[in-house]
């Protein structure tokens, strides 16, 4: 009996290092997922390798010759001994292999629970399964219900929702009080790598001048050339506080770059539109009394990071929904390969011919009622020896060992035709 | 018309139990039945109008129950212009209930027609009525919007991103919207209260005659143009805009009861019981 395996490791089970050593580059990959095919006990196999993971997904007649097979070949292609990487490595078989790859997919087993980028990576690897042609009748299926999965969990729970990094979560929040971002004034002081990705992820939602504050001025020219912003002197920075709707501050200083009157003094010229400061240094830069002012927000690095701890404590709430899901479609995914050995479909195939007859039959026998007890008896057995004559050579085709090399397709393609599984 | 009036209620019953569903369960589909039950109670309001019309031949307003009958359709009819307009979902929550409540209290309350003196069914009081109740339904709507914009910015002020903070939409999106109720209540207002005068002076021979509601919805009036004034010139907005929507709210809800309960006045059997 076939079975599916899945084998690896992950950030769970081995450290960076470790990972590191066994990744695979795409040209890498399709060398292995070829050596692996010349294994005489696997018929299908692809390769996922993240940079959070190694796996291996293949199915197999021989699970332990399989296994130790992938191993040995991993092994010998990174020229790294078993040893080192066996206790990281993890062995689902079956259902557990099938829950692993919808989880996976899903982004439930991801380090940042619901980060979209897995469902993407494995969708590459399968590109390069499909190319290769690696793949068979039952990986094909399992991925494609993993995508389904994954889209599923995604849009039915709100595991994707509201932003776990620093400069997301700002952004978010600037959405919440300017609605749209666009044309939105940006103004940075200092730089940092926070504060430059923040700026990076406005000019993405189409904010509109950027300008860039920095202690040394040349500094501060570099920087706006990067976001094709306009240069200004520290001493600026109140003056401009009259244009700017959201002030980006990450600097070394020790004492507060924008207090609290400079703000309240260009409210009005501002004619009170709303201002908002994302003060991402520590020490401080900018006053936190300023938040006390009527439309003017002032976030520090610790809002922040309260804001992001709410939200991954949503994610992981929502995560449970997302199980939930996998779970579901683990079963139905079971029940369609249970279904793909020959018993089950002939059976399924019977009833369903079996069916058709005996309606069709009862149907035309209640039209002729001059028809004796006998009569209808022989018209009975008629359509038996026809329903068993029909079927005879297809139940043969489909018990035959091989069924010319992929019975898998074969009983896949007649449960197709005949719509056995509904 | 009693049958008329208990679908009214029950559509938009339905409405806001769909949009509560919707503020838990955040389904798009929960939003969309909400807006098209209230679509549905919304024309068997108006069926309930049109019947009292047809029957008395003058815009029924007669007493307390078809006043309030009119106050229900009005907050229905602005939502829905509204929600097509902005499409601020969270917003029925605030509207729906608005309008099932007033609905069944207009069911509650005895509909014998009181004796109607000194009325003179025309075009111009029609007129009046219509763009009053409309009016003040938009200011209706400016209140909660301004409810709604003090608890988002709440929440960002203190940092506490709870339940609603999710739901409700941008400080800005609440501050236009609201802005943008109280400019077109305001025009109706104007609008209702100059017909109302041209009414007064074709039907009593003056223009103004200091009857309380007058009063009131003249305070009301220049309470709403001041804030009109104070957001073109120096830019109120924000918190103090949604403080001051809701002010006005108050101030008109006193217009509508207070005035006809406490103090006397020809407009007082409109909303007499």
């Amino acid at each position: 009996m076939l079975d599916i395996v899945l084998l690896g490791l992950n950030h769970k089970t081995a450290p960076i290092e470790l990972r590191e050593l066994l990744s695979f580059s795409k040209e890498e990959a399709v060398a292995v997922m070829e050596g692996l095919q010349k294994c005489p006990d696997i018929n299908e196999v692809m390769l996922i390798s993240t940079c959070n993971r190694v796996e291996v997904l293949l199915t197999t007649s021989n699970t332990i010759n399989s296994v130790n097979f992938v191993k040995t070949h991993i092994s010998e292609f990174k020229k790294i001994p078993i040893s080192k990487f066996e206790d990281a490595f993890y062995t689902h078989v079956g259902e557990e292999s099938v829950r692993h790859i919808f989880r996976v997919a899903s982004s439930l087993d991801s380090m940042m629970v619901g980060e979209p980028q897995i469902l993407g990576q494995i969708k590459d690897a399968y590109l390069t399964t499909i190319l290769k042609k690696t793949s068979g009748v039952i990986l094909n299926r399992l991925l494609h219900k993993t995508f389904f999965v994954a889209k599923r969990v995604r849009s039915e729970t709100g595991i994707g929702d509201h932003a776990v990094s620093i400069s997301y979560a700002a952004i978010e929040l600037a959405r919440k009080i300017f609605g749209e971002l666009e044309g939105k004034k940006v103004l940075l002081v200092g730089a940092g790598e926070m504060a430059e990705l923040a700026v990076e992820h406005l000019v993405r939602n189409k904010v509109g001048e950027i300008f860039v504050a920095n202690r040394t001025f040349e500094r501060g020219v570099e920087l706006s050339n990067r976001f094709k912003g306009k240069a200004i002197r520290i001493e600026e920075i109140p003056g401009s506080l009259k244009v700017v709707d959201i002030i980006i501050s990450s600097t070394g200083s020790s004492n507060f770059v924008i207090v609290r009157d400079q703000v309240k003094g260009v409210m009005r010229s501002r004619r009170n539109r709303p201002i908002f400061f994302i003060d991402i240094a520590v020490p401080r830069d900018i006053d936190p009394d300023i938040n006390r002012l009527n439309n003017a927000y002032v976030y520090d690095i610790d809002d922040l990071k309260g804001v992001i701890e709410e939200n991954i404590k949503d994610r992981n709430k929502e995560s449970i929904k997302g199980e939930r899901i996998v779970d579901e479609s683990v079963i139905s995914f079971k029940r369609w390969f249970e279904g793909l050995s020959a018993v089950p479909t002939i059976v399924a195939l019977r009833d369903k011919i079996d069916t058709i007859a005996r309606t069709e039959v009862d149907k035309t026998l209640q039209s002729l009622n001059h028809l004796s007890d006998n009569d209808r008896q022989s018209i009975h057995r008629m359509t038996n020896s026809l329903i068993n004559k029909i079927l005879h050579d297809p139940t043969i085709f489909l018990k035959s060992n091989g069924c010319y090399g992929d019975r898998f397709a074969y009983i896949d393609l007649t449960r197709k035709l005949f719509k056995l599984d509904d | 018309m009693e049958i008329v009036i208990i679908a009214t209620i029950f559509f938009y019953l339905m409405s806001t139990a769909g949009y509560f569903a919707y503020l838990f369960l955040q389904k798009n589909y929960l939003n969309r039945a909400g807006y098209f039950l209230m679509i549905a109670g919304f024309l068997c309001n108006s069926a309930a109008i049109f019947y009292g019309f047809f029957k008395s031949g003058l815009i029924p307003v007669h007493n307390l129950h078809e006043t309030l009958i009119i106050v229900g359709w009005s907050i229905a009819c602005v939502f829905i212009i509204f929600q097509y307009k902005f499409n601020l979902r969270i917003f029925g929550i605030y509207a729906a209930p608005l309008a099932t409540i007033v609905m069944i209290f207009a069911s509650q309350i005895s509909s014998e027609p009181v004796q109607i003196k000194n009325i003179v069914n025309n075009f111009w009081l029609i007129f009046h009525i219509a763009s009053i109740f409309i009016g003040e339904a938009f200011f209706v709507l400016a209140g909660g919007l301004g409810f709604m914009y003090l608890a988002q910015e709440h929440a960002i002020k203190a940092k506490k991103h709870g339940f609603f903070f999710r739901r409700l939409p941008s400080l800005e999106l609440l501050d236009t919207a609201g802005y943008n109720c109280i400019v077109v209540g305001f025009t109706m207002l104007t609008i209702g209260l100059a017909t109302g005068l041209v009414y007064a002076q074709m039907v009593w021979g003056k223009f103004w005659s200091w009857d309380p509601k007058e009063v009131w919805s003249g305070i009301t009036w220049l309470l709403y143009a001041a804030l009109l004034h104070g957001r073109f010139t120096i830019g109120w907005r924000g918190r103090k805009a949604a403080i001051m929507a809701i002010i006005g709210l108050a101030a008109l809800l006193f217009t509508f009861f207070g005035v006809n309960f406490l103090l006397d006045g020809h407009h007082g059997e409109f909303t007499k019981l």
